[in-house]
């Protein structure tokens, strides 16, 4: 009788199919990754279930953490034109390279008068702590009233869309420096915000 | 002329690709999990109009169809329905005011006087900004359309009742 012969199939497998479709994630990943910006004031913002994009154009961040207020306007060239604004409201005169460079900063927080040495430094140094103390907000000097103002006006001259603002608090931070930065803009007839959460599951009913 | 013998046919070219698709998929994992995936969600907050002498910004309520809420200290909730001081008001955690804002809403409903069931939203100085977003939230998972958020009038007898609990 004939033995019956199993068939010794080799565990050799070509590799060169998955070694494409590997690089082929691997370069769309790539491209479309976006690192993440560091921030000079890290929050941690509560969570809920409201799923509402924040706006990536026409937008300022107000982040509220620590009593403190740092303020930050999306698109390069809003920036610039709020810096030029702002430096006209404050007799405060920028350089054409100190603008280019401050729309590289994304959220800052220091009073205006040292705003220059603040773009001066590098951006490691920036996010150094004690650098950044915050943008005064209170009713002597309310700068943070002229930067959203300026923003606003900057935004509504560049892309000729109003401004939405969101505020970016911090869970823990006791709710009355949040009022008062709400009342810095309901002085302004700014009624509606938008307060950055982070997604949380929707319970199911 | 003596050949070299190469074992008589030609060697494939062939490479063993193991090692380079484990990097491959290494450095694939490891953009996935640096990658921001979703922009970051917002809540959208419409706080009434702080013109008084427009007459439209006056909004009367019901006394039997509303309900306030005050944010008070240590995750607390303090609730009455109605006008402040007539009735004493209730204190609660965060994980029954779901309940309680439901059967609120059924018995004013219940009640036949006409109007839309609203609830005001008093943030206190002893809150947090993550209670607040909870309440927000709160209201916007059960549905009730009419809400409003106030923290400048906080009345005398509301403070002087969440100071007397502990909660402000």
């Amino acid at each position: 009788m004939p033995r019956i012969k199993v068939k010794r199939t080799s565990t050799v497998t070509d590799m060169t199919a998955m070694c494409d479709v590997a690089s082929l994630l691997l370069t769309f990943f790539i491209l479309t990754a976006t690192a993440r910006q560091p921030e000079p004031l890290a929050v941690s913002t509560p969570s809920s279930t409201y799923e509402f994009k924040v706006p990536v154009e026409n937008n300022a961040i107000l982040t509220i953490g620590q009593g403190k207020v740092f303020f930050e306007v999306a698109g390069t060239k809003v920036r610039e034109r709020t810096l030029e604004l702002m430096g006209q409201q404050y007799k405060i005169t920028f350089t054409p390279e100190e603008m280019k460079r401050f729309s590289g900063v994304s959220s800052f927080g220091v009073p205006i008068q040292s705003l220059k040495s603040l773009i001066a430094m590098n951006g490691a140094d920036r996010m150094k702590p004690g650098v950044q103390t915050g943008i005064p907000a209170d009713s002597l000097d309310n700068q943070l009233d002229s930067w959203v103002l300026n923003a606003r006006k900057a935004t509504k001259e560049l892309n000729n869309q109003d401004m939405r603002i969101s505020i970016k608090g911090d869970a823990k931070e006791e709710y009355p420096v949040v009022k008062k930065v709400i009342d810095v803009l309901q002085k302004q007839k700014v009624n509606k915000f938008l307060l950055v959460t982070n997604s949380e599951a929707k319970k199911k009913k | 002329m003596a050949e070299l013998n190469t074992g008589g046919k030609k060697a494939t070219p062939r490479v063993d690709m193991t090692p380079m698709v484990d990097l491959m998929f290494l450095l694939v994992t490891f953009f996935i999990l640096t990658t921001v995936i979703s922009t970051p969600q917002a809540m959208d907050i419409t706080k009434p109009d702080k013109n008084e002498k427009l007459p439209e910004n006056r909004l009367e309520l019901k006394a039997t169809k509303t309900m306030t809420v005050l944010l008070g200290k240590n995750n607390k909730i303090a609730w009455y329905m109605g006008e402040a001081g007539k009735s004493a008001p209730t204190i609660e955690s965060f994980s029954d005011i779901e309940k309680t804002i439901d059967e609120n809403r059924t018995k004013a409903n219940n009640s036949g006087v006409a109007g839309e069931f609203t609830v005001l939203v008093k943030p206190t100085s002893g809150s947090t900004f993550q209670n607040f977003v909870d309440m927000m939230d709160e209201l916007e998972i059960m549905k009730v359309n009419s809400r409003q958020i106030d923290d400048d009038n906080i009345l005398d007898n509301e403070k002087a009742f969440m100071k007397e609990r502990g909660i402000l």
